[in-house]
């Protein structure tokens, strides 16, 4: 009734204008269907919006777990105390034949929460007996003072572990710990070098490198990223065995207080054994000597660190720039009458011999005439001297990834002057360590291509650059052999395969100037086999005195040579060099 | 019609719902297993860890050479050495043992695979 009436003053309007109210009454009824339609339109698509909406959610829902999953790290496989922030599992090294030289294990720490011990006089009574070492007066300081933690072992065994437990002391707790075991003790440990603790927690602590590889690939070790790939290096464990063994028998027949020795893969600059000795054990790590002379210490790494002059074991060096310059060949006649004098300075031959006035380039080499390689040298001339000597890599820091090569400069005069150009032509006035004389040798024999020595098991070596002719390369391989076959290092004959090397014997510098007449470093750099030069061996012996004879011999030839060649005739075979049998035959 | 609807939804709801507890307690149980099974394997790693050291630390060099040592009237073991190496030539050919097989094989057999052998 309302409804018809509302309209009434527009019915009324019409009348008196003339129209039907009917058509007004079908306008309105018109417009008001409209508008109910569109509000109910409007409310569809609201419901349309709000589910669009929920659908949205839920698909964002679901692609924003799915891109997480993808991009999350997997999870893995962890024990009770790799949960724990600090401890990463460090990667473990092998040898090139995949053996451990240096594992984890995990152990247990001892430490103490002393307001939780019940009776600290039996706790330290225990404890004493079980650790002898412990200090009794001070544990009952610490235990009945007002200290609220403290530790008393960082490893302990699960020997002690048990014992320890079996006390029953509360205040007496445990934490798991990881510590770095290298199960061959001795065996290349200035390889390996050693490790102590980082950041320590009562759960977890680091174990971080100090030394040698440990110290030098600390962060590839670390690193978690690489889960655990172990680092290979290209040292062989059986062949690092045998030339440690072969090396501190020669030591002690030689009398000697100090030896080291590098084997060189010579084609690659593969490092397949390096030594030095006094040596020490990895996992009981000496500390280093605060004040002294470093090179006293077991930890000092002679072959790497140890810079001496290296003697006679230079002249190759000259040698065969000469030839790659063309200056000689190896049968040119050179001047050696001896004495040499350049300024105030009278170059003479070893033991005052003169080798005079003429000697043949090879017979410079084989008679080991300090006269002959001076005038090759002079020949040569000081900077193109200099200049291949730097190419060899004598004059920088060695680039074995070791973390003492670095701090290991060889000592070179500081102005390259014509007597410098004549001393060092045979190895005196600058120094450098095993390391050098053995990546040099490798270069000069191994065809002329410069090798850089590295640590590490190589897939390929990258080709070096060019440094000398593969025919020159070739002779001063042959003259290496001459000497041993004929020279100053027949002791260094080995039945079965062709060994050339070269002696270098230098006497060691006063610490205050000068030099020691009865100290001597002896030095034998040698390649086998000769015809295909596969390995250079370098052997150094620090103050080596020979005492079978009436005078006591001190030379190289008498010294380091019988020792390389032990070496040689115990690592060979185990390296896979097939020996020449009719050779060995003649001589058995 | 709408009932019917409202019933079957209904349903629908409380199946789902018992569904999804099933479904959250299984996700539980399978995440509990894997926490498990995870802990078994970094267990065995350390295991692992250990037998490996282990083995390498009974294969030390040193120990083998005294090993080699102590047993030496049994063994017999040198060093690797050049000497040990021959030539084909030097080894003799082993003498052909014609009564061991004739006594191994039956009488007939060993005569005919004698005959076979020298044709």
């Amino acid at each position: 009734m309302s409804r018809r009436l509302r309209p009434l003053a527009r019915i009324l309007l019409a009348r008196e204008e003339g129209e039907t109210p009917d058509a007004i009454e079908r306008e309105s009824t018109r417009l008001r269907v409209e508008e109910m339609r569109d509000k109910a339109r409007f409310r569809a698509e609201g419901r349309l919006v709000v589910l669009a909406l929920l659908f949205l959610c839920a698909f964002m829902a679901v692609g924003g777990r799915m891109t997480l999953m993808a991009a999350s790290e997997p999870e893995e496989p962890r024990s009770a105390i790799s949960a724990s922030r600090i401890a990463a599992q460090r990667a473990d090294i092998v040898d090139r034949r995949g053996r451990i030289l240096a594992t984890n294990l995990v152990t247990h720490s001892l430490y103490a929460h002393p307001p939780q011990m019940v009776d600290p006089a039996r706790a330290v009574q225990e404890l004493v007996t079980i650790f002898p070492d412990l200090d009794r007066e001070r544990l009952v300081r610490d235990f009945t003072g007002s200290r609220k933690f403290l530790w008393i072992k960082k490893k302990i065994s699960p020997e002690q572990r048990q014992q320890v437990h079996d006390i029953g002391e509360p205040g007496l707790l445990f934490g798991p710990r990881e510590m770095r075991l290298y199960p061959n003790g001795r065996l290349a440990a200035h390889v390996l070098g050693g490790y102590g603790f980082g950041r320590e927690g009562v759960h977890a602590a680091e174990v971080i490198g100090t030394a040698g590889v440990e110290r030098a690939f600390d962060e590839f070790l670390r690193d978690p990223a690489e889960q655990g790939k172990p680092l290979q290096l290209s040292i062989d464990l059986t062949v690092q065995a045998a030339v440690e063994r072969v090396l501190q028998g020669g030591m002690q027949m030689m009398n000697a207080k100090g030896a080291a020795a590098v084997l060189l893969d010579a084609g690659s600059g593969e490092v397949i054994a390096l030594a030095s000795l006094p040596d020490f054990d990895p996992n009981d790590r000496p500390v280093p000597l605060l004040k002294g002379d470093q090179s006293e210490s077991p930890l000092f790494n002679r072959a790497v660190q140890g810079v001496y002059e290296l003697g006679s074991t230079f002249k190759i060096f000259t040698v065969a720039q000469a030839m790659e310059l063309g200056l000689v060949g190896t049968d040119t006649m050179v001047d050696a009458q001896a004495p040499l004098v350049w300024g105030r300075y009278r170059i003479k031959e070893w033991n005052n011999r003169n080798y005079g006035p003429e000697l043949s380039v090879r017979d410079v080499i084989v008679k080991s005439s300090n006269i002959g390689t001076a005038n090759i040298a002079l020949m040569i001339g000081e900077g193109r001297q200099r200049e291949f000597f730097a190419e060899l890599g004598l004059l920088e820091a060695s680039p074995i990834e070791l973390f003492e090569a670095p701090g290991a400069r060889p000592l070179v005069p500081a102005r390259w002057s014509e007597i410098v150009s004549i001393t060092t032509s045979y190895g005196h006035g600058m120094s450098a360590s095993p390391i050098h004389l053995a990546a040099a040798y490798a270069s000069v024999v191994n065809g002329g291509e410069l090798i850089a020595p590295t640590i590490l098991k190589r897939r390929s070596a990258p080709p070096g650059a060019r440094i000398i002719s593969p025919e020159v390369s070739a002779q001063v391989t042959e003259l290496l052999g001459e000497v041993v076959q004929r020279g100053t290092a027949t002791m260094a004959r080995v039945s079965g395969y062709r060994v050339g090397g070269k002696t270098g014997t230098a006497d060691k510098p006063r610490p205050g100037g000068g030099y020691y007449q009865d100290r001597v470093i002896a030095t034998f750099a040698s390649v086998f086999p000769v015809g295909d030069p596969k390995y250079v061996l370098v052997v150094s012996l620090d103050e080596p005195v020979e005492t079978s004879g009436s005078k006591p011999r001190r030379t190289a030839g008498w010294t380091a040579a019988p020792v390389a060649a032990e070496i040689i005739r115990r690592t060979a075979p185990i390296l896979g060099l097939r020996p020449e049998i009719e050779l060995s035959l003649n001589d058995g | 019609m709408r009932p019917l609807l409202c019933t079957l939804s209904v349903l629908g709801v409380i199946g789902l719902a018992f569904w999804a507890y099933q479904e959250n307690y299984r996700t539980r149980s399978a995440l509990g297993r894997l926490e498990q099974l995870q802990r078994e394997v970094g267990h065995l790693m350390e295991v692992r860890a250990v037998l490996r050291a282990e083995w390498a630390y009974l294969n030390r060099p040193d120990r083998l050479q005294e090993l080699a040592e102590l047993n030496f009237s049994e063994l017999g073991l040198f060093p690797l050495l050049p000497e040990q190496f021959g030539h084909v030539d030097q080894i003799a050919f082993p003498p052909p043992p014609p009564q061991k097989t004739a006594a191994l094989t039956g009488p007939n057999q060993g005569s005919v695979s004698g005959k076979g052998v020298v044709e």
